[in-house]
């Protein structure tokens, strides 16, 4: 109850000196909250190498593994496939994987080491289905000009069995390939890549 | 003696608490317009449906375990162990389902008598992040039984924040908080579904209603019932919540009740529509299923973003359907509200709208051929027009003079005269000798039906310009 007049300016310095002084504790405290949705150290640490045995795939034959929880596709590739893939490029959105994820050695047409041996994560680069394995020529509900490949039900998404995306759908880049390298001729380990191997 | 005590008891109370104040404001001295017709049950009814979900969804956490391991078989130990667990668990699904049918219809009638324009733009406002809100609810909701479709479904849905550039792809990783769908995404769906969302809605709701008491009600007239008062202050052509909106509410939740359980004991799957089938499948990362479709009352959003040929675009078109919703009061130029008094390009633009909405949602279920596509892609345009055109249509039109009070409508007695002459006149009489009598039956006449079908198409036409 003094007499004196109110020092509004003394008032307005602690206002705004406490508003600053909050909002950065709250900016402190955000961070742990919103940081302890990240993955925690478990998950990080689940995605060890999976090795794969390819001797008994048979010509033509996709095999299915699990990496990082994620299907891995292993396709043995026939020689009339890879002589489609190497000619048919005009209707593809990538042909050369310039704008796609592969590890370098498997950077070239056939997107693999080993031309017969494709392998892949079974995940649509548009919205994470897995396209549905479809080698057949021309068949009825994808029209003529199929001339295998994956398919993917749930927007659509073609693409050929070198992984590459056809133009016109909504994926955006070719299949990703994962890190991988062979043991031996017929052992492959993924989730490495060749230039680790040394290491 | 006895009465003092208790009377003393809720004066203290009433000293300490604003209950007949509230109660006045909101009930018993709230004034709505008196012609509330079928189209405004739908925001007590969304109510309801809102505490249907409250109720039974805390039953079902109290068996359901939300672990990646055991989910899915513990809402298959509710189905079937449960005392009543099937009734719990079909009434919070049929319920999902049909909250989304109450609020779509409860939008509709915002648009066509006008409800979303000044003053009542933030009631809009509130109301469409309520749909939001419901929509992150009931995505979170469906990830939980752990079928394929809700695995599938949710890695669809969540791979589209990893459309946006820059940022995009450690946003989906956060989202999940792992590389993939797993345990610890349907841990924290859990969380989202049962504890923030549910509060978010809450206080939504609570908002949406504090701002249309503010304000007051629209009605089919779309005219200011506080412009004309009586001696007393009060709207002439008002009348007080309580009782009697609370009263022809009670009407609404029972043909409401009706129709629900009839969904919820005969046909809880709804032929897949409310309950897919490949969902009582066990989630398998390893395998999509052969056809994903999102659940019914997200389709018309998908089928506009399976339209665009582009991945970041397609994202940006979904979002985009929303937020041109959110600006529909500054789209809008039209100086009247009600569809009544407005001129005929906005009804069929309205008409337009519905089949392009309901088109995108049929197309929306079905596999993505090239003929799909295109016809979705049509329907995106129609949508999009719609709204981003009625700047222009909207100050074109020619509107009819509005009423000075709101219109009287016929009541049920005044309409029996006329569902009478329209019944005699789908029928004919047959006259027959039974034993000595004669009967006179009444049978379809077929160029009857006919002719009163081609009239009402007539008026149909007729009342859109």
């Amino acid at each position: 109850m003094s007499e004196q007049g109110v020092d509004n300016s003394k008032r307005q310095f602690l206002t705004t000196a406490l508003t600053v002084v909050g909002a950065v504790g709250t900016g402190y405290i955000a961070v742990p909250f919103l940081a302890q949705m990240q993955p925690s150290t478990k998950a990080k640490a689940a995605g060890a190498p999976v090795e794969i045995d390819i001797s008994k795939i048979e010509t033509g034959q996709l095999i299915r593994a699990a990496w990082r929880g994620k299907p891995v596709w292993v396709l043995n590739r026939t020689p009339d496939v890879l002589e489609i893939l190497a000619t048919d490029t005009t209707k593809l959105a990538d042909p050369n994987s310039l704008e796609s994820n592969q590890p370098e050695s498997s950077q070239n047409q056939f997107r693999s080491i080993n031309p017969e041996i494709f392998i892949a994560v079974g995940l649509c680069t548009h919205l994470g289905c897995s396209p549905t394995f479809r080698p057949e020529i021309a068949p009825n509900d994808l029209g003529p000009e199929w001339k295998g490949g994956f398919f993917c039900p749930c927007h659509g998404s073609g693409f050929d069995l070198a992984g590459r995306v056809f133009r016109g759908v909504p994926a955006p880049t070719n299949l990703d390939v994962p890190p991988h390298r062979y043991i031996t001729d017929t052992r492959i380990i993924i989730g490495e890549d060749t230039s680790e191997a040394s290491a | 003696m006895k009465n003092r005590h208790l009377e003393n008891c809720g004066a203290w109370f009433l000293e300490r608490f604003p209950m007949a104040k509230l109660w006045n404001e909101h009930m018993a001295q709230y004034y709505a317009p008196k012609n509330f017709n079928f189209w405004y049950f739908f925001g007590s009814l969304a109510l309801l449906v809102l505490v249907n979900q409250f109720v039974t969804g805390i039953l079902l956490t109290m068996n359901y375990k939300p672990d990646a391991s055991l989910a899915f078989d513990s809402v298959e130990y509710i189905m079937r162990e449960v005392p009543w667990g099937w009734l719990v668990r079909y009434m919070h699904s049929t319920g999902a389902s049909a909250f989304f049918i109450v609020v779509y219809l409860h939008m509709f009638r915002g648009l066509i008598y006008g409800s979303y324009k000044q003053p009542r733009e933030l009631i809009w406002m509130f109301g469409m992040l309520i749909f939001l809100a419901l929509m992150a609810e009931a995505f979170m909701g469906y990830l939980l039984p752990w079928g394929q479709m809700s695995y599938w479904g949710a890695q669809v849905i969540i791979s589209l924040f990893s459309a946006i550039p820059v940022i995009g792809d450690d946003l989906s990783l956060w989202v999940r908080g792992d590389y993939v769908i797993s345990d610890a995404t349907l841990n924290r769906f859990f969380a989202f579904h049962v504890i923030a969302i549910p509060l978010i809605l809450i206080m939504l709701v609570f908002l949406h209603i504090i701002a249309l008491h503010e304000v007051g009600s629209n009605n089919p007239d779309g005219i200011e019932i506080k412009e004309s008062k009586d001696p007393w202050g009060h709207p002439v052509d008002g009348i007080p919540f309580h009782p009697y909106y609370t009263v022809k509410d009670i009407v609404g939740v029972a043909v409401f009740l009706f129709f629900f359980a009839t969904v919820l004991f005969y046909m809880p799957e709804m032929g897949g529509y409310f309950l897919e089938h490949a969902n009582f499948i066990p989630a398998d990362p390893l395998a999509t299923p052969e056809h994903i479709a999102p659940v019914w009352y997200f389709t018309p959003f998908y089928a506009i973003l399976r339209a665009i040929p582009d991945k970041f675009a397609g994202v940006i078109a979904m979002g985009g359907a929303i937020v041109v919703l959110f600006l529909l009061p500054w789209l809008d130029r039209s100086p009247v509200r009600s569809i009544r008094y407005r001129g005929g390009i906005y009804k069929k633009a309205i008409l337009l709208f519905v089949i392009s909405f309901i088109g995108l949602g049929y197309l929306g279920m079905q596999a993505p051929t090239a003929g799909a596509t295109m016809m979705a892609r049509v329907f995106t345009a129609i949508y999009f027009g719609f709204f981003l055109l009625m700047p222009i249509y909207t100050r074109w039109e020619k509107t009819k003079p509005l009423p000075k009070r709101v219109n009287e409508q016929p009541s049920i007695e005044d309409r029996i005269p006329g569902i009478k002459n329209t019944f005699s006149a789908m029928t004919h009489d047959v006259v027959e000798n039974k034993n000595g009598h004669t009967v006179t039956h009444k049978r379809p006449d077929a160029s009857g039906i006919a002719h009163v079908l081609i009239n009402l198409v007539k008026k149909f036409k007729g009342s859109l310009d």
